[in-house]
C-alpha cells in the first residue's frame, strides 16, 4: 500500500507528468507563466482543485449516474473554483487581478476533468487525494520551470526581485523581450518536452489516437 | 458604430487569436490538428457554439450576476456575482448538448460533420474563456455577438493552419525526441510570431 501511494503522488512528476506527457491542462500553464508570482498562485490553486475534486467526485462515485458524470463532476469543479477564487480575491487581490480570467480557467483545465475521469471515478477518496496532489506537483512544477526562465531571461529578476540588473536601470543585461510575449511559452515548453523525452525517450508518443478522445468518457485525453 | 464592430472583430480574429495570444483551447488544438479535414470539422463547430454561448451569457450576465442587475426585481442590493462560473460553464455545457440534440434530429449531415466534435467543446477552454472575456471586458450584446464569432473564426484560423503545417511536417526529418509534441509546440511558436505582426492594427 505504501509503494502505490508513493507512486501515485510522484508517477505524475515525470515520469507522467500532466503536461509534458499527458498534454492535459496547456491554456493556463502558458498564459500566467511570465512571471514566478502568478505561476506560483496558479499552481497552488490548480493543486487545490485537483486534490479537493478528486476527494469530492471520488466520495460520490458510486452515486453519479454515469449518462450526467460530466455535469456532475464540472458543477462540483466550478463551486470549488468559485472558493479558490473567492480566497484569492480576498488575500492575494492582486495576484487575482493579473491572472484575471484564468482563475476561471481553471474549470476547464483538462488536467482537473482527466483526473477526475481517469483517477478519481475508479478509486478510493484517500488515494484520489494523492493523485490529485501529485497531479497538481507535476503541473506546478512545469509551471515554475517555464516561469523562472521567463522571468528571469524577460526583466532580469525572480519573484519580483532584481537579479540580473537591467541597462535600463544602470545595469549589465539587455532583456529579452521575446521571453514575455506568446511565443516564448511555446518554445520554452517545446524545449522541455525536448529535454524530458531526450532523457527518457519512452515517453515518445506513437500517433495521436484521435479515436480515443472523441469516445465517451475521455475529454480531454489524448491517448 | 460600424467601424467599432468591424476593428472588434479583426481584433477578435487577428489581434488577439484566442488560441495564438491567449493559449485558450490548447488541448484539442494539439490533439485534434493532425489532419486539415479534422481540424476544419472542429474549428466549425467551435465558430457554431461560440456564436451561440457569448450572446447568451451576455444575456444571463447582465440580466441576473451583474451588480446591481436585479434592480428590476426590487433587490438593487442583491448581488449574484459569485455565481458567474457555475452559470457560464452550466450554460455552455446546457448549449452544446441541446445543440448536439437539435443538429441530430434536424440535419444528419452537418451532424455527421460536426457531431463528434461537440461533446469535446463543452470542456474546451476557449469556449469559457471567450465567455470569461466577455464578463470581464463589459461588453453589449451587441459587442458580445461579435466577439463570439471573431473568436471562433480565429480559433478555426489557427487550428487549419497548424493543421496544415503538420500534414507538411511528416516528411520532414526532425530529430527523434523531438517528433510529436515537441516538435508542434515548436511550430505553434512560429505560427504565434506570425500572428504577432497583426498587432497594433485597427480599423
Amino acid at each position: 500500500m505504501a509503494t502505490t501511494q508513493r507512486d501515485v503522488l510522484l508517477d505524475p512528476l515525470i515520469n507522467n507528468n500532466p503536461i509534458a506527457f499527458q498534454v492535459l491542462g496547456l491554456c493556463s500553464a502558458l498564459a500566467v507563466t511570465t512571471k514566478m508570482s502568478t505561476a506560483l498562485v496558479m499552481a497552488l490553486a490548480v493543486m487545490a482543485v485537483t486534490a479537493l475534486s478528486n476527494t469530492a467526485i471520488s466520495l460520490i462515485r458510486n452515486l453519479i449516474p454515469p449518462s450526467i458524470r460530466i455535469i456532475v463532476q464540472l458543477t462540483i469543479i466550478a463551486s470549488l473554483v468559485i472558493i479558490t477564487d473567492q480566497i484569492l480575491q480576498a488575500f492575494v487581490y492582486d495576484i487575482s487581478k493579473q491572472l484575471t480570467v484564468f482563475v476561471g480557467l481553471i474549470i476547464t483545465n483538462c488536467i482537473i476533468m482527466g483526473r477526475a475521469e481517469a483517477f478519481a471515478m475508479q478509486n478510493p477518496p484517500g488515494l484520489s487525494f494523492i493523485d490529485g496532489l501529485g497531479n497538481g506537483i507535476g503541473y506546478g512544477a512545469v509551471l515554475m520551470a517555464v516561469a523562472f526562465m521567463r522571468e528571469l531571461f524577460g526583466s532580469g529578476k525572480l519573484f519580483g526581485i532584481t537579479i540580473l540588473p537591467l541597462t535600463t536601470e544602470g545595469g549589465w543585461y539587455q532583456p529579452n523581450g521575446l521571453m514575455l510575449l506568446a511565443p516564448a511559452a511555446f518554445f520554452l515548453i517545446g524545449c522541455l518536452i525536448w529535454g524530458l523525452r531526450s532523457w527518457k525517450p519512452e515517453q515518445i508518443e506513437e500517433d495521436f489516437h484521435v479515436g480515443a478522445l472523441l469516445e465517451p468518457g475521455h475529454e480531454g485525453s489524448v491517448r | 458604430m460600424l467601424e467599432h464592430y468591424l476593428s472588434l472583430a479583426t481584433k477578435a480574429v487577428f489581434v488577439e487569436n484566442i488560441a495564438l495570444a491567449f493559449f485558450l483551447g490548447m488541448c484539442s488544438f494539439l490533439a485534434v490538428s493532425k489532419k486539415v479535414s479534422t481540424a476544419i470539422g472542429l474549428g466549425a463547430a467551435v465558430i457554431f457554439v461560440l456564436a451561440i454561448t457569448v450572446p447568451l451569457n451576455q444575456v444571463l450576465y447582465s440580466a441576473f450576476l451583474k451588480q446591481g442587475s436585479l434592480s428590476w426585481l426590487g433587490l438593487p442590493d442583491v448581488n449574484l456575482g459569485f455565481l458567474t462560473y457555475l452559470t457560464l460553464i452550466g450554460t455552455i455545457a446546457a448549449v452544446v448538448q441541446i445543440v448536439e440534440m437539435v443538429i441530430d434530429r434536424f440535419s444528419p449531415d452537418l451532424y455527421n460533420a460536426l457531431g463528434v466534435f461537440l461533446p469535446l467543446i463543452a470542456v474546451n477552454c476557449a469556449i469559457l474563456g471567450a465567455a470569461l472575456f466577455m464578463v470581464n471586458r463589459d461588453y453589449t450584446l451587441g459587442e458580445a455577438t461579435v466577439f463570439g464569432l471573431g473568436s471562433g473564426v480565429g480559433w478555426a484560423i489557427a487550428i487549419v493552419a497548424l493543421a496544415a503545417i503538420r500534414e507538411k511536417l511528416r516528411y520532414s526529418n526532425v530529430p527523434e525526441s523531438l517528433r510529436g509534441l515537441g516538435i508542434t509546440f515548436i511550430v505553434v511558436g512560429l505560427m504565434s510570431l506570425g500572428f504577432m505582426a497583426f498587432s497594433g492594427i485597427s480599423l
